[in-house]
Formats: structure tokens, C-alpha cells, sequence
């Protein structure tokens, strides 16, 4: 069999020179300065006079060949034929001819799709492959973050807040979503329910133990097969055992719920870069549409967009008006687990009489 | 193929509402498209999701899958209810490595689409969190064959399990005017020297480059990638003072001192009374801000270069970890200067590859043995701006004090003998 096997080409990640707009290439490393004419779009200038506009659209992220193919056909007929992706998913649109911008808008806007995204605005949801195609999700991604870019979409095509705001979600606690101004992950809420009569088939029970961040896994016998025991006491739900050891269930319909976290910025803007804090939790994981998850984001955003000054991130908002307050403000419940207990806690405390009254 | 139309009553509630709805475009491979295996893939998976929704959980798992020659790129998915829904019974992702920067032409994306028509379910994301092109959903057998035909035209697979993963880089200097390096020549040169710790996973743990071109860290590299390079400069930022004076008109006096001097985090800008916006370079610490609010009138030097963070990633085991600083500027002009770099790249994976435990990530080997010892075991000297501040417990041993010292002095004389 072997031998008709194709060998393959080891050619790694392409250049993308040869995809790019001929004035990008051209202008490549002597860009000048951009402006922000409209929601969703770009125009960047050269030191050279060039122009290069960009026209950006979410779209559903997990795409069709339809939608694929006729975000295609837009690019070709009414765009240059040249485009790319953001981070966050969203397409972008690159012409040298300004008077192609208002069609391509129109296009776009015609076929479904939603300009916007730029600048100020609530940008497009970054998701997780959730239970579409995931092997240890607890919820969703794609769901959630189509019920949630339902109610977002004014903010997404208005770039009308203070600064902009990246939320994510995550259907596991590893958190692949990621870092987000607000951040919706899934949190376990007891510990793997282990299902004894396969651990010893499907476990490679040592790595299993290894795994676990609290050391609360051990071997054992269990009815006389070889299997592994969690003291429950100190476990914390972590659901780390459960890819390499799937008999150690975690995910479950009732005890599984979400959390919503804020204030993790990746950006060197300002202050240092930003971790995402807990701010609520026992949030209903709760298909097809998660209202619940999606009242709390949308409570914050306001708030946010009320309090926040021009510029400040939701991160820097909160240095700036305190803990304390936003959970006044927010109207958001300061439980005993807002309290970090891990490595390193003690230096989030309060040692201090800096206080606001 | 038969296909089967199962009752999606929670999904249907996704096809409700103004953002573009991935459910409709589910329906419409189901329903509208001439290929029968298509219709048949999705109408099941439709199916599977359902049950998902309605049972609140998710039902695929892993196995071994790959492609003639590699050990990993693609990410097995077995259905658990497969007898349910049998013709997505096998639903692969294929992780292909985008372009550095993202960039394709129509006619490129449509090649793609032309070719994941004949194998695949005809699903699509651009990109996964990653930053691969996930064709998801194919079935063992076609899985080689689409690798095949992608393979020819020159994609290649990404990076899936404990190897070096598929690398993102910004959009950079093809079209930003912060760029202060080549993000994409950066991206290539270092994943593409690492092709086969990609494609034959064999670490202890993943490990993810991430190229910025400036300290905005659009790709998130600090939070996010074990080896992370970000585009700075060293002499004095540009300032436009026309430009300054064209944006105070705009904007008005006050919108300058509420949202650029007084947000500097160094406090190191000033804007005189005859409207000059003066910078004391030597305390900007290049956070960006001040750029980003006039990006007409203020720019980055010229004496570009790069920062190195080493050891971001997220929560598990130990929680999440940001990179630390590991060279604070770095020349990136020559390609000797390449070199250096994709050399350092390299000692730094080999000692990973040493020294971590099993599953554990670069940034909690460096947590757990000290960056001191990764650094002498990398061979880079120490260098106060790696840290936030010196240590504060006094519990420590010192009895090499005076060889620290000397090394120090040494260090400090060769540079100035270099300068
Ligand atoms: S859920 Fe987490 S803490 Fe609990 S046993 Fe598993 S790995 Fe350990
Ligand atoms: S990281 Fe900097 S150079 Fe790259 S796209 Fe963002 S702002 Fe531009
Ligand atoms: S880049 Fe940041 S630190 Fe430097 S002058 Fe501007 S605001 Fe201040």
C-alpha cells in the first residue's frame, strides 16, 4: 500500500505575499497613517500617497460553501479580488479604488452580512469549536455566540464605545476562547462522575494523576478493577482529567454552567497586559439561545459605556473606578468566590487603606 | 447516500434574528446543494447538534487519524451516537496553515473550496483560535486525498497535539502604519524551520509562535504563545508637530490632555503652551497609546526591532501565565539577524523538549525550575528589564555574589567597547 502513497510536500506556512493587494505590496512597511471614515471601514494612507481601503463584515464564522462562495463572488465582482481574515474572524475587503466601497457595503449588507467591527465597537465573539465538533466541550460555541451577536449587532455596525470591547467564549475551563474584555467560559460545578468499569481500558491511569493541578487523583481498585479515585474534597472541577480520560465525566446537563469573566486586555496600550477577573457565575448553560449569559454581558456593556471615559478599556475603567463599584454599579453579587485562592492570590488583596467611599 | 432530515427544533431558534445564522448555512448544504454525500454529512450532523441541545452534551471523541508521512494536522472526531446518525459517523477537522497574514485572493479561496467540495462536509472556518484554516468535517478516507490535492497547490498541514503549532502574525507592515518589523518574513522563517516538530508531534507539550508587529500585540502573543515577538523601536518616536496642531484644532486642547499626556502611563509627554507635544523618549516605554489616538502626527522611530516574550499560555495545568520578557531588543534587518533568531527559537524548544514534564507548557517549565535556570540553560544573560521588580524576600542564597557581579561589570564593558 505504501508505495502508491504520495509523499507529502513539507512546505509549511505559504507566503502570503503572493495573495496580497498589489499596493499593499507595494507600500509594504511604508504605511503613513489611517483614518476611520465609517463603521466598518478603513483607509490607510501611504507614505507614498497611496490609498488602501478596507471594508470589514462579520459573518457566521463556521462557514457554508454558499456563504464562502459568495463572500467570493462579492471580492471578485465588486471588491479587487483581494481579501483576508481577522482574528476574530470577520472578513476584510481591500480595493485601492475608494468608489468601490459604498457597493461592496451594499453587497455585503444585501447578501446578509454585517459591516462593522472596526475601532469602538463590540467585535465579533471569538469562539471555540463547542459541541459542533469538540470532544470535551460543556456547551456550544457557535450558539452562544449567534444569540449573543444577535443582541450586540448595533454595537458591532456603531463602534460607539468608549474603546473597543473583544468578548470570547470558551466551552471548557483550558479557556482556549482565550483573553477578553468580557469572557463567557464554562465552569464545572462538582467533580467528574467516573464511570469505574472503563477507566482501566481507556486511561493511561499514571498521566491521568499527573494531570490533575491539585493532586486530588490517585489509583485504586475499585470492585475489584483497576481504576482511579478523586478526593472530592480538594478536587476543583477543573474537568483536566476528562481528555485524557474520558470514563471521568465532567461535563454535566444540570451542574455545568458558565461564568462570565471581564478586564483581560492583550494589549500593551496604557498599562501592562490584563488577565480576565470573575465576575459572576452559576450562569444557566442554557441552549439554543443562553439569555441568561446574554443579560449579564449586556448589563456590563451598558454600564461600561455609561461610566467609561473615552479610550479606556474595560480593564482600565475598573482601575480606575475600582472593584467596589463596579460591582455597585452592575448590580452584580460580591461572593466569597470572587476571592482568588491559587498560586500567587495573596498579591490580588487589598493591603492597603486605599478605599473609595 | 441517504439523507435524513431530523427535527432541529432548538437549532431552528438559531436561524431567528439579524446576524448571519451558521444553522441556515447548515440547512442549505443539507437541502439546496447538488452533491447527494453533502446533503447526506450535514443533514446527520444536524442531527447530532440537536441531540447536543437537547441533552447538553457533546458527543465525539478522539482516535488516531492522519495523513501518509505526518503524525498529527488533523483532529480525529468519532461519533459516540453514530448509529443515530451514521453518515457523519467520522467528522474530521483538517487544520491547514493559513498564509502569514492572512491574505488570499477570491480565486485561491475558491480553489479551496472546489477542493474541499469533492471530500469534505463543506464546512469552513477562517481561522481557528489557533490560527489554522479548519476544514471541518471528513471522514478518514478522504482525509488523504483532500490533504493531497490542498498539498499540491501548497498548503500544508498545521500542527495538532504535543509539536509546534500552526503561528499567526499580524496584519503588520502590509497595511498598518505601527508595523515596526517584517511580520510575515519573521512568521515564515521561524515555523517553517520547525516543519518537522509541526507535522510529528513529539514535545512535551504544544508550542505556539506569535508575531506583533508593534506593542498593541494585535495577535495576542504575550497571553497566547510560548515564543512570543513583538515589533518595537529604540530611538526617539516621530512627532509631527503640524499634525499635532491639525489635531488640536480638530479635537480641541482639552481632548489632547484628557486622552494622550495624561493617559501616558510614564507620564512623559507634555504639550507646551503653544501646542507642541514634547516626549521624554528616554521613559516612554512604547506602550502605543499615544500613537494610536494620533496616528497622523505621532509614528515609531526608526531604529526598529523586536522584543522576545517567552512562556504565555492559558489555564491549564497551572493556570494562565503570561510571557516574560526574555530579549528586551533585538535588530531585525539582516539575515543575520534571522538567523539569530529561528537559532534561538531553536535552543530554546530543544531545551523544552529536555526539561519540561509531560503536558507541561514552556511557561510553567520556567515556573517551575526558575528563569534563571532557563536562561543560563539558553544561554542568555540576565537583564533587569525581565523583570517588574527585584526579589523581595531576603530568604535566598548568595554565596556567588561576587562572580555575579564581575559578570555583570564584564557584560557592561564589552558593550560599550561594541557601542
Ligand atoms: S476535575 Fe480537575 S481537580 Fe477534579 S480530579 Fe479532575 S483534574 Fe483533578
Ligand atoms: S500589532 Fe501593531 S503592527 Fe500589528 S496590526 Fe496591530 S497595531 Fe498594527
Ligand atoms: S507610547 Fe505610551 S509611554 Fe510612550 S509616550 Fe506614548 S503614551 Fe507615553
Amino acid at each position: 500500500m505504501a508505495l502508491d502513497m504520495r509523499e507529502p510536500i513539507e512546505s509549511g506556512c505559504p507566503d502570503g505575499f503572493q495573495y496580497m493587494h498589489p499596493v499593499m505590496r507595494k507600500n509594504f512597511g511604508q504605511w503613513k497613517y489611517h483614518e476611520h471614515p465609517r463603521p466598518g471601514v478603513l483607509l490607510h494612507v501611504a507614505h507614498s500617497g497611496d490609498e488602501i481601503w478596507t471594508v470589514r463584515a462579520g459573518t457566521q464564522r463556521i462557514l457554508d460553501l454558499f456563504t464562502l462562495r459568495k463572500l467570493n463572488q462579492i471580492g471578485k465582482e465588486i471588491g479587487e479580488g483581494y481579501v483576508r481574515f481577522t482574528l476574530r474572524s470577520n472578513i476584510e475587503y481591500m480595493v485601492a479604488d475608494g468608489a468601490k466601497v459604498e457597493p461592496l457595503i451594499q453587497a455585503l449588507e444585501e447578501a446578509g452580512f454585517i459591516v462593522g467591527g472596526t475601532a469602538n465597537s463590540v467585535a465579533m465573539i471569538s469562539h471555540t469549536q463547542g459541541w459542533l465538533h469538540c470532544d470535551i466541550p460543556g456547551t456550544d460555541a457557535s450558539g452562544v455566540v449567534k444569540a449573543m451577536m444577535d443582541e450586540f449587532i448595533d454595537e458591532f455596525k456603531n463602534c460607539n464605545m468608549p474603546n473597543r470591547v473583544h468578548l470570547t467564549t470558551s466551552c471548557c475551563q483550558i479557556n482556549c476562547g482565550g483573553q477578553g474584555d468580557i469572557a463567557i467560559n464554562v465552569q464545572h460545578t462538582k467533580p467528574p462522575k467516573i464511570n469505574h468499569d472503563l477507566v482501566s481500558n481507556v486511561c493511561e491511569r499514571p498521566s491521568v494523576v499527573a494531570r490533575c493541578p491539585v493532586a486530588a487523583i490517585r489509583p485504586a481498585m475499585v470492585e475489584g478493577k483497576p481504576s482511579l479515585e478523586v478526593d472530592e474534597k480538594k478536587c476543583i472541577c477543573c474537568g483536566a482529567c476528562f481528555p485524557p480520560c474520558p470514563p471521568m465525566a465532567i461535563n454535566d446537563a444540570e451542574y455545568s454552567v458558565l461564568s462570565i469573566w471581564v478586564g483581560g486586555n492583550h494589549s500593551n496600550a496604557r498599562s501592562k497586559p490584563t488577565f480576565q477577573k470573575l465576575v459572576a457565575s452559576g450562569v444557566p448553560n442554557n441552549p439554543p439561545r443562553w439569555p441568561e449569559a446574554t443579560a449579564i454581558v449586556k448589563q456590563i456593556l451598558s454600564v461600561y459605556k455609561e461610566d467609561a471615559r473615552d479610550w479606556e478599556r474595560i480593564n482600565d475603567w475598573i482601575d480606575r473606578i475600582g472593584w467596589p463599584r463596579f460591582f455597585e454599579k452592575t448590580g452584580l453579587p460580591f461572593t466569597k468566590y470572587h476571592i482568588d485562592d491559587w498560586r500567587g492570590s495573596r498579591k490580588s488583596l487589598n493591603a492597603s487603606t486605599h478605599i473609595r467611599f | 447516500m441517504p439523507k435524513t432530515i431530523h427535527e432541529t427544533p432548538m437549532l431552528d431558534e438559531l436561524e431567528k434574528g439579524p446576524w448571519p445564522s451558521f444553522i441556515s448555512g447548515f440547512k442549505r448544504l443539507r437541502d439546496q446543494h447538488p452533491n447527494e454525500r453533502i446533503n447526506a454529512v450535514v443533514g446527520d450532523l444536524l442531527g447530532q447538534l440537536e441531540h447536543s441541545y437537547e441533552t447538553r452534551k457533546g458527543y465525539w471523541k478522539g482516535g488516531t487519524v492522519s495523513v501518509y508521512g505526518y503524525g498529527g494536522g488533523i483532529i480525529p472526531r468519532f461519533s459516540e451516537v453514530g448509529d443515530a446518525f451514521p453518515e457523519s459517523k467520522e467528522f474530521h477537522t483538517v487544520r491547514v496553515q493559513p498564509p502569514a497574514g492572512n491574505y488570499y485572493t477570491t480565486d485561491i479561496l475558491d480553489q479551496l473550496a472546489d477542493t474541499w467540495e469533492k471530500y469534505g462536509s463543506g464546512l469552513i472556518t477562517f481561522h481557528g483560535q489557533t490560527g489554522n484554516i479548519m476544514f471541518i468535517g471528513v471522514d478518514t478516507d478522504n482525509t488523504q486525498h483532500f490533504f493531497d490535492e490542498i498539498n499540491d497547490y501548497g498548503f500544508d498541514l498545521g500542527g495538532a497535539g504535543p509539536c509546534v503549532r500552526t503561528a499567526m502574525s499580524c496584519v503588520g507592515a502590509a497595511r498598518c502604519e505601527q508595523s515596526c518589523c517584517n511580520e510575515h518574513a519573521l512568521h515564515r522563517a521561524l515555523v517553517n524551520e520547525f516543519t518537522d516538530d509541526v507535522h510529528r508531534p513529539a514535545l512535551p507539550y504544544k508550542f505556539k509562535f506569535k508575531v506583533s508587529g508593534c506593542p498593541n500585540d494585535c495577535m495576542n502573543s504575550i497571553e497566547r504563545s510560548d515564543f512570543a515577538v513583538i515589533g518595537t523601536w529604540r530611538d526617539d518616536m516621530k512627532v509631527d508637530q503640524a499634525e499635532v496642531k491639525a489635531f488640536i484644532e480638530a479635537k480641541g486642547r482639552q481632548y489632547v490632555l484628557d486622552n494622550v499626556t495624561s493617559r501616558c502611563p510614564t507620564s512623559c509627554m507634555t504639550l507646551t503652551d503653544d501646542d507642541q507635544l514634547q516626549v521624554d523618549n528616554s521613559n516612554c516605554v512604547r506602550c502605543m497609546h499615544c500613537l494610536n489616538v494620533m496616528c497622523k502626527a505621532l509614528s515609531p522611530g526608526d531604529d526598529k526591532g523586536v522584543t522576545i516574550l517567552v512562556g504565555g499560555k492559558r489555564t491549564l495545568k497551572i493556570g494562565d501565565l503570561m510571557g516574560t520578557v526574555v530579549v528586551p531588543f533585538m535588530k531585525m534587518d539582516t539575515a543575520e539577524d534571522y538567523e539569530r533568531i529561528v537559532e534561538m527559537a531553536g535552543d530554546i524548544i530543544d531545551f523544552f523538549a529536555e526539561n519540561a514534564l509531560e503536558h507541561e507548557r514552556t511557561g510553567e517549565m520556567i515556573e517551575r525550575i526558575g528563569l534563571v535556570n532557563f536562561l543560563e540553560g539558553i544561554g542568555i544573560d540576565v537583564n533587569p528589564n525581565m523583570v517588574d521588580k527585584p526579589r523581595e524576600c531576603s530568604y535566598v542564597r548568595m554565596d556567588g555574589w561576587d562572580e555575579e557581579v564581575e559578570k555583570w561589570y564584564e557584560r557592561k564593558a564589552e558593550e560599550k567597547a561594541s557601542a
